[in-house]
């Protein structure tokens, strides 16, 4: 049996969480040999992690463990432990930012306050899925969710070419305002241009309704999240934050 | 409604003249789109030649107020998959139908040498009085963004989160098709 290695780019889509989900990969793989059936799994079971942290922690579906928690039909050691391990992550994003990151929001305009991890779910659930992506050896990994960017590789990847990703400029979303290289790590960006305001800031529990956008790079994509939040709300403040509490994240506020 | 559409192509070795035609049509399936290529060799980077039209932007018809969540109904559809290529270094790849407020809209690239040398739209909305500024406005947008990117060479953008719904989509998952 002859095995031959050639390199390859493949490339998987699915939408999850009401957002376009992006796989690229890139490796040497033997076209015959078994890396390229496990890296079939690995993205199958990426997809699936999303999946479930949707099923689990969407405040948009009623079933939801978030939900049926708020409604008072589950207790909170009945949920799912996703939803205690969020809720610590939750409190310590809040401490970290200086209060510009919550996850105690209203239910809806004027409406009470109650729990939701929106706001992180989404970094963390990537970071989960990236986990089984990292488990095959020989390939490098980029996954897009929405804007929002995660890069790694396997063991044995050796030297690999990093992902160029462009930072789209909010005031003319067809151009590019910057670009990073990635190979290891996260760029997340906030803003409004693509869904209008959504990002309440938590020291006035209004909308923050103006232009622009917040990017930040950094190791994981759970905290490149979460500053690029806290950043749309507060750019100087949190931009002093960062850089005094939380070196390894670079900033760009456009 | 049709519109003609030329791109002048430069390459290392040979000059490239890409002749791609379209008509809009609501139905699904392939439109008629012509693709026709000189063989190159070399890094064939595109420059220049986005199409006509106004390409000032901001809201590209952005459908979608603030609902994620649940992963239903957008992005219908499966008109996927390769079409036409009449040469053996250019190849097409059409992108999922993708379900916008104003109806169904699928955009083709054309690739050739592993870069994206074209954008087309397929399918678009017809049949309300939205059609003419889709096709004035927001299709130029369109095409311009995967130039622009392409040139920079991209892999990935990063920017507001983007939902399911609407023409990014479509975009992005004639890109992802094609693997670039």
């Amino acid at each position: 049996m002859t095995v031959t290695a050639v390199p390859t780019r493949r490339v998987w889509v699915e939408q999850i969480m009401g957002m376009p989900i992006s796989v690229h990969v890139r490796g040497t793989v033997a076209t015959d040999a078994d890396p390229h059936k496990h890296m079939e799994t690995a993205v199958a079971q990426a997809f699936s992690h999303l999946r479930r942290v949707d099923a689990v922690l969407s405040p948009w579906r009623a079933e939801s463990d978030l939900m049926r928690v708020r409604r008072g039909e589950l207790s909170a050691h009945e949920a799912h432990p996703w939803l205690a391990e969020v809720r610590g992550l939750c409190a310590e994003a809040a401490e970290r930012t200086g209060g510009l990151f919550t996850a105690d929001l209203p239910d809806h305009a004027g409406g009470p306050r109650v729990f939701d991890p929106t706001g992180l779910v989404k970094g963390w659930a990537v970071e989960g899925a990236a986990r089984h992506l990292a488990l095959v050896d020989g390939t490098s990994f980029c996954i897009n969710a929405g804007g929002d960017i995660l890069a790694g590789k396997g063991q044995y990847a050796g030297e690999v070419s990093p992902w160029r990703v462009g930072i789209e400029d909010p005031a003319e979303r067809t151009r590019i305002a910057a670009t990073v290289e990635l190979t290891v790590g996260a760029v997340a960006t906030s803003g409004n241009a693509a869904r209008g305001a959504h990002i309440t800031d938590p020291r006035t529990g209004s909308p923050v309704d103006r232009p622009g956008s917040a990017t930040v790079t950094g190791p994981s994509l759970l905290w490149a999240d979460i500053w690029a939040t806290a950043l749309f709300v507060d750019p100087e403040g949190a931009q002093e934050t960062i850089a005094l509490g939380d070196p390894a994240y670079r900033s760009l506020v456009l | 409604m049709r519109r003609i559409t030329l791109w002048l192509l430069g390459t290392i070795t040979s000059v490239v003249l890409l002749f791609s035609y379209h008509t809009s049509t609501s139905s699904a399936g392939a439109a008629p789109t012509t693709v026709i290529a000189g063989q190159a060799s070399g890094s064939g980077q595109t420059d220049g030649g986005t199409s006509s039209g106004p390409t000032s932007s901001d809201s590209s018809g952005q459908s979608s107020s603030g609902s994620s969540g649940s992963s239903s109904g957008s992005s219908s559809g499966s008109s996927s998959g390769s079409s036409s290529s009449s040469s053996a270094a250019a190849k097409t790849y059409a992108g999922d139908t993708a379900q916008t407020q104003w109806g169904p809209v699928q955009v083709q690239i054309t690739v050739k040498n592993g870069k994206i040398t074209a954008s087309d739209v397929l399918q678009v909305p017809s049949g309300n009085p939205r059609d003419e500024e889709i096709n004035s406005y927001a299709v130029p947008v369109l095409n311009s963004e995967v130039v622009a990117a392409q040139n920079a060479n991209i892999d990935m953008i990063s920017g507001a989160t983007v939902t399911s719904d609407g023409y990014i989509q479509s975009l992005q998952s004639a890109l992802d098709q094609a693997g670039l």
